[in-house]
């Protein structure tokens, strides 16, 4: 398989890997086409100027390379970032960071960004109640 | 880092006698066969020696050997060329659904003829019932085509017992031997099959090359029409070379068949006993009616992309049934055939044996791979749940 670099980088060692205890978040996604789930755990904290943010993050992922690596790459792009900026994570970002996917494996990074918008949203569910 | 290949199923490199074999074809013997000059004559003999060699392998008639590029024409020939050939017979073809693609795809093209296409079930170990052959031929039936042996599982089916129906029936029988030719007995007159396919690259030959067996006076529409090359039923300059290096592994295969499967067994049964002693890991396919090299396990909360990936980076090269790999995104038909869930089917892992691999090699791989399931397991949503 004709992976890029940084693809074979966050496989080799994925970057926040693992659960969070009494997460404040979880998104549970499965992959339709290809049978991969991904599972994302948040952490919501504050900053300085009182706004929502991803305070920690972690995944676990039953998949391909370019699962693993989307599933790495998304939690760093999301850590430290506001909720609002974090929703607008998209597809597009995980594959750029990550220097491009094989055509066939785009459908991955759609998996991973997924993943984080649901356990967003389902922090906002929780803390709503 | 070493490199460790465990992949033969796919292909086997080009053993070194083969090569020695065909080099004279390029540069001295380059002529084409069909020439009436000294060059010519010269191609011939060498392209007529090595269909009587290939031929004594198989126990059968050189005029029976129609040589192809590959195992995917052999089975495309046979299949095209007898239903063809045979149209105001019927229109009936009875096949398995754990045949290697270029049956299956061969027929579902077919069937947008006009054809019509019976895909038998297997049972868990990937065994076709003679039964279940013998109960779907109908009047209208041309062509039964079960592989002798599966390239994902290993299994080999009862080639002798269905060949032996289809006679009675008077059916034609085609199996795809493209895995067992050179690697396990293979006798056309004791399977009881009019049509054989088998590939060069598999036996430590080179790759591009291929043969067709056809059981004397069976008709064929060809697929290549041009000059009438062998016999008419396949056009186009041989592969003089290739042919060459194809009869001597098919040499070499025969000479070294007993030892090699002993070797293999060997290998495969501490391989086997390793693996499975990883938790919840499982041997796909027919326990004992296994090619002596081929071993397919499945390793349940992980992924077969991602095993493979991690194992070629210990130096290992493996294969697997994932639909991650798979240019469709289907898991393979091979492991949903024997009843594997699409999440089972996910963590497929084929480990192919060939001649040089030692016991050494299947230690390290058993020094490495319970690491690296352990390692994708700790990743896996689906573990400890």
């Amino acid at each position: 398989m004709q992976y890029s670099k940084k693809v074979v980088e966050h496989f080799r060692n994925p970057h926040n890997m693992g659960e969070i205890k009494n997460p404040d978040g979880i998104g549970k996604v499965g992959n339709p086409i290809c049978g991969d789930v991904m599972w994302i755990y948040i952490k919501v904290g504050k900053n300085k100027k009182g706004q929502e943010i991803v305070k920690d993050i972690k995944f676990k992922t039953f998949g391909c390379a370019a699962a693993i690596a989307t599933s790495s790459m998304t939690t760093d792009l999301a850590k430290g970032k506001t909720l609002d900026e974090a929703m607008k994570l998209t597809r597009d970002d995980v594959k750029n960071a990550l220097e491009g996917l094989p055509p066939i494996k785009i459908h991955c990074s759609n998996l991973a960004a997924d993943g984080l918008h649901k356990a967003i949203e389902d922090y906002r569910k929780k803390s709503k109640k | 880092m070493k490199r460790i290949y465990m992949d033969h199923a796919a292909t086997t490199q080009t053993d070194p006698e083969v090569v020695k074999a065909m080099e004279p074809c390029f540069t001295k013997k380059f002529g084409n066969a069909s020439s009436l000059h000294q060059f010519g004559v010269e191609a011939k003999e060498a392209l007529e020696e090595s269909r009587e060699k290939i031929a004594k392998l198989i126990n059968a008639k050189p005029s029976e050997i129609i040589f192809t590029s590959c195992g995917s024409e052999s089975n495309n020939l046979a299949l095209k060329g007898i239903m063809y050939a045979n149209k105001k017979k019927g229109n009936h073809i009875i096949t398995s659904r754990i045949e290697h693609h270029a049956i299956i795809e061969t027929c579902k093209y077919l069937e947008k003829q006009g054809f019509t296409v019976t895909y038998l079930p297997v049972d868990k170990y990937g065994m076709v019932d003679p039964g279940a052959v013998e109960k779907a031929i109908t009047n209208d039936t041309v062509l039964v085509s079960i592989m002798h042996a599966n390239n994902e599982i290993g299994t080999i089916e009862p080639i002798e017992e269905i060949g032996k129906l289809c006679r009675e029936k008077k059916v034609y029988f085609h199996t795809d031997a493209v895995q067992t030719v050179g690697k396990i007995p293979v006798d056309v007159k004791k399977l009881n099959v009019d049509l054989l396919s088998s590939s060069a690259h598999k036996l430590y030959g080179p790759k591009g090359v291929g043969f067709l067996y056809k059981k004397e006076g069976i008709n064929l529409v060809p697929l290549i029409h041009g000059g009438g090359h062998e016999a008419g039923f396949r056009s186009g300059t041989e592969n003089v070379a290739g042919i060459v290096g194809f009869a001597k592994a098919c040499e070499l295969a025969e000479k070294r068949m007993d030892k090699e499967i002993t070797h293999l067994r060997k290998l495969s049964k501490k391989l086997v006993d390793g693996v499975l002693k990883i938790e919840n890991s499982y041997l796909n396919g027919h326990p004992e009616k296994r090619l002596p090299g081929t071993n397919n396990f499945r390793f349940d909360f992980i992924e077969g992309e991602s095993l493979i990936l991690r194992l070629d980076m210990k130096g290992i090269a493996a294969s697997t049934g994932s639909a991650c790999s798979t240019k469709s995104l289907e898991p393979s038909h091979v492991l949903t055939a024997i009843g594997l869930k699409h999440v089972q089917a996910h963590g497929s892992l084929r480990l192919s044996l060939g001649k040089d691999n030692t016991e050494a090699q299947v230690d390290y791989l058993l020094g490495v791979l319970p690491n690296i399931v352990k390692e994708l397991r700790k990743m896996s949503p689906l573990a400890g749940k």
